[in-house]
This record gives C-alpha cells, structure tokens and sequence, in this order.
C-alpha cells in the first residue's frame, strides 16, 4: 500500500508533468483495453437482440405479471439514474465547495454521469411497450392540441431527465475544451487535426478565461440544485402514488442520498482499475480514495437511518397495509432480497469507520461492488415487493425476472462500460487545467503573492 | 489560415515575471496585448485589471426566461385542454413548479454557454502569434506592434524576465 503524501491536497507535479501524463493517456491502447471493450460490446448487443425481440413480440417477453408491472426496466433505470448523482455531486457541488480532492477525480466521475444517464434514459423507453410511440411523452402540438398530464410524476421525469442529460453533457464539454486544446498542442499528425477541430479554436486568453471561469461557475451553481432535484423527482414517480411501501414523505432525501451512495460506489468500481490501467496512480492517489470512501461512508449511514425510518414509520403509523408490506419486506417471499438491500448497503458502509479499510483498494473496490448490488436490490425490493402485495390480498402476486429482464440489464452495462471505455482512451480522465490551477508557478524572486 | 498579425510575442516561464511585464505594458498605456496561460490565475487576472464578465446576464435572462416558459407552458397546456385529475384544479402551481424549476436550470444553462461562445468571439484570437507551450506550462503575451514601437516592446518583456521574444509576422 502506498504512503498518504505528505502535503494530499496539493499535487506533487509541476505544470509540464500534468500536461504529459494524462496526454500519455490518449492514443494506443493495449490488448487489455480492446478485450474490456469487446466483451462490453459483445453485452450491448445481448442488449440489442432482447430489444428487438421486445419490439417484435412485445413486453410479454418481460417477466411482468399482475400485479407487478414495474419491474426490472423501472429499477435498473432507477439504478442507473442513482448512479450518474455522484458524479454531479463531486464536479459542480464539490467545486462550489472548493473541496480541493474533487479536482482530480471529477472529470471520471463527470463522464460516468453522462454515460449513465444516457443509458437511464434508455429505460423508460424500453418499458413503455409501444417505444415507437415515446415521443408522446413530450408536449408537442399534435394532431388533436392534446398536451400531456403535467401533473403526474412521470412527466415531471420526462422534464427532469431530459434537463439533467443535457446540463451534465453540457457541464462536462465545457470543461473538456480547455484540456482537448492542451493535448491538440502535444499531437502530431491525423490526430492533431481531430483534437484541434474539438478544442474549438480554445488558445488560452484572458479573454477566453475571463468568461469561462465565470460561466463554469454558474454551471456549477444550475447543476447543484438540479443534482438534488432529479432523483426527488424520480422518488415521487413512487411517492406520489398510494402503494404501501411507496407513499414516504422522506422518499425524497432518502432517494437522493441513495443516488450519490450508489454513485461513489460505481466510480470506486471504476476508478480502481481506470487509474492502474492509465498509469495515472500518483495522479488519483490513496487521499481521493479515503475521500470518497468518506463520502459513501455519509451517504450509507444516511441510507441506514432512512431503512430505520422505513420500518419505525410503518409500526407507528398504524396501518395495518403498511406494516405488512415492511413485514414482508423481511420475512415474505422475497426476504432475500429485502436483507441484501440492508446488508450490503446499511451495513457493509459502516465498515468505512476504519482508515485501514479507506486506503485499502482491494477492500474498496470489493466493498464498492457490494454497494453496486445493494443499490439495484433496494429498487428492486422497493418496486417489486410493494407492488406485488398492496391493498387486496386476493390480487397479490409474485413476478420472476425472464431473460428479456436480464438480456436488457447485461445490454445497459455493456452499453455503459463501451461509452466509457471509449471516452477514457480520447479524452482526458484528468482534468489538466483544474489540476494546474492548483499547482503554483515557478517565481523569479522568492516570496508568496 | 487568417492573415498573421505582425507584433511580439514574448514567453514567460514565472508568473511574477509575466505580471511584471503586464503591468510595465499597462503603464505604458497598452491595452490590446493578448496573454496566454494553461490555466486561470488569479495573478494574471489582477495584473490585467480583469473585471466580472458579463456572461452571468446571460445566465439570468435564460434562467428568468426558462422558469417564465415553465409557467407558460404548464398553464396554458393545461387550460387548453382541461384535464380533471382526481378533482384537483386544472391549472395549480405546486405541480408545475417541477416545470419552472427544470426549464430554469436548462434554458439558464444553454444561454451561458451561448454566452461564453458569443463573448469568447468579441475578442479575435485567430492570426495572433501562439505557441503550443502555453497550455502546457509557458505564459504568452502577444502584443500586436511594429517597427519602433516592437523593438520598445521587446525591451519591456525582456526587462519583465521573457524566456524567449519573438518578432511575429
């Protein structure tokens, strides 16, 4: 294990080493990366075939079953959506903060967002049946001047959604273009050519700086509260409903807090290995790991309290619907689902407590994947279990997930890791320019400004 | 390939030596010099005597406009085509804030970058003598002059403490 540095926050580089290391990881790639990609593609096609069959022969192919019909669409789409929150949360509410461990990871960590939010978005698509039709979801003036409901969660999804994929695209181009002009200026050749078409004429001036530091600013400041907004918004699509189980007043925090949970567990799962393979290790060093391990370490505990909350509301509530559907949540048909959601999430979380565990990446990234799990088991118990036993007992019913559920999930991986995959070996994964705003210049005299 | 602007342009490896030279070309009454950096500073910003930019109008007049296109939006949708959903009102504000909030957020946001690409233009930086060191870990400053005029220049930025002066076109 390597020693913390001495001074973390400041990076032990000079301007022209940051410059070359990330650059350095542009260009060829090695076996590695191209069987990583493959079998990331190989599962987007899986993908692609269950799509087509779902297109072909409809949503029967899914293991929906009355009266369970939401199932495993709407919680990886959940899933996918909690995941793109830490991303948000560490590049524009870590930078209003001025929290100096953001500068390195953010860019990762911004670009996972991007990614898995576009593949989020796939979701509800998948699930509406007729996806041909999914435009009838927008307000658009159609043949009848029909508009939709804007008083259902749903289309406030549709809005937040669309919102948080084009801001968190935006947010994280903007950054982009400085450090694409800083690797055009070290390539040569074809690739000179691309890099300077995307770095869209960015020299560097202080004219150029005067307005884009402004205007990464104000980003920040839209995307922090758009970062909370989008999963309460997705909270309500359940919380506004009458389903035991579903209707919390916390949903909203307790959803939000979930979401940056499970994010800072996937960019763990992502940036473990992504920093071995770049060869970026004293770049993206053991003091961001503790960080971030700090950050699930936050956001589990919060998680833990909201579960107590779950349980503690249903006994006090007094209703007899309510306290069922937890009961069963625990100790019904689908228990095992119901105490990995606690294990892996409440629990597994507290063991951030011990600083040995925090600069551990074998412990990390391990501990990561349970937080992965967890996270797509909460949704799934969540949906699944208060659907499948609501008022009538007469209507309960159990689904199991058929392969056309599966088939989707391996495709929204491979979807998701072939993006990143491709974005890590174009672009850079460091922020060069943020992290050079940290390292001071060479002086002529001695003595600080 | 625009026309080359003929001047000097001297790089710089220290910062203090870079606000030095900013300053000395200030006094002498220069104005439209162009300097370089890898990244924002807020020396440098000083130096040049850098005031707020204006893109944040143009966050405010999107975000204002966005929320107002929420609220637009919502009401008249609805009122054109009455909808009655659980004996709630047609038209009713808390619902429709979710609107307001998120056309907000995303008009706010297209309109600063569409702020930060118009007001990055008002300032030509095509044809000025550039070198691929300033992204990496050199500071410019192209100052467009000729003839006599050059040579006082020159004399400035190598007093300042220049690496390297070029006459430029």
């Amino acid at each position: 294990m390597a020693v913390i540095a001495h001074d973390p926050q400041h990076p032990n580089q000079t301007h022209a080493e940051v410059t070359r290391d990330v650059v350095n990881t542009l260009g060829t790639a090695d076996r590695g990366y191209f069987i990583a990609l493959g079998v990331a593609v190989l599962c987007f096609l899986v993908g692609i075939g269950t799509f087509t069959m779902l297109l072909k022969d409809g949503l029967g192919l899914a293991g929906y079953s009355p009266p369970v019909m939401w199932a495993v669409y709407i919680t990886t789409f959940v899933f996918w959506i909690g995941i793109g929150h830490a991303g948000t949360l560490i590049s524009a509410i870590l930078f209003l903060f001025r929290s100096p461990w953001r500068t390195a990871v953010y860019r990762a960590t911004e670009a996972m967002t991007v990614f898995a939010v576009m593949t989020a978005g796939l979701f509800p698509i998948i699930h509406i049946g007729r996806q041909w039709f999914f435009y009838w979801l927008l307000p658009y003036p159609n043949a009848r001047f029909l508009w939709p409901n804007f008083k259902s969660p749903l289309i406030w999804d549709v809005f937040a959604i669309s919102t948080y994929l084009t801001v968190s695209t935006t947010f994280l181009c903007v950054g982009l273009v400085p450090d694409i002009a800083a690797a055009r200026d070290k390539m040569r050749g074809w690739r000179h050519k691309v890099y300077s078409f995307f770095s869209l004429g960015w020299k560097g001036t202080d004219n150029q700086w005067r307005h884009y530091t402004r205007a990464y600013l104000y980003l920040a400041a839209l995307a922090t509260p758009l970062v909370l907004s989008v999963h309460s918004v997705v909270s309500w699509d359940f919380a506004m409903s009458i389903i035991p189980g579903w209707h919390g007043t916390i949903f909203a925090p307790y959803f939000v807090a979930g979401a940056i949970y499970s994010g800072v567990g996937m960019v763990l799962t992502i940036l473990i290995p992504l920093r071995k393979a770049l060869k970026i290790e004293h770049m993206i060093t053991d003091y961001h790991f503790d960080n971030l391990a700090k950050l699930t370490l936050l956001t589990g505990s919060i998680l833990f309290y909201a579960y107590a909350m779950e349980y503690f509301i249903a006994w006090y509530s007094g209703n007899p619907f309510e306290q069922e559907t937890f009961w069963r949540r625990a100790f019904g048909p689908m228990w095992w689902a119901g105490w990995t959601m606690i294990i892996c999430n409440a629990f597994v979380s507290q063991l951030f407590w011990f600083r040995k565990i925090r600069t551990n990446l074998t412990a990390l990234f391990v501990i990561s994947i349970f937080v992965n799990i967890g996270m797509w088991f909460e949704r799934y118990v969540i949906i699944v279990s208060s659907l499948s036993n609501d008022y009538d007992p007469y209507a309960w019913g159990q689904m199991t997930p058929t392969w056309a559920d599966w088939g989707i999930l391996l495709g929204s991986f491979g979807w998701f890791s072939m993006w990143f995959l491709l974005f890590a070996r174009t672009f850079p994964v460091v922020a060069i320019q943020e992290l050079k705003e940290m390292i001071p210049m060479p002086r002529l005299r001695k003595g600080g400004h | 390939m625009a026309k080359p602007v003929p001047g000097v342009l001297a790089i710089f490896e220290h910062i203090d030596a870079a606000c030095d030279a900013i300053k000395s070309l200030r006094a002498q009454g220069k104005r439209n010099f162009t300097v370089y950096s890898a990244a924002p500073n807020h020396e440098l910003e000083e130096a040049l005597g850098v005031t707020n930019s204006p893109v944040r109008l143009f966050t405010l007049i999107g975000g204002m406009t966005g929320c107002l296109a929420g609220v637009g939006m919502t009401f008249w949708m609805s009122l054109d085509w009455p909808l009655l959903v659980g004996g709630k009102p047609i038209a009713t504000v808390p619902p429709y804030v979710v609107f307001m909030f998120e056309l907000m957020v995303l008009i706010g946001a297209l309109s600063t970058v569409t702020g930060l690409v118009l007001l990055s233009l008002t300032k030509r930086t095509t044809g000025l003598a550039y070198d691929p060191s300033f992204s990496d870990d050199r500071i410019g400053i192209f100052v467009p002059a000729g003839g006599e005029t050059g040579s006082e220049i020159e004399r400035i930025v190598r007093d300042a403490g220049a690496v390297e002066v070029r006459n430029a076109a």
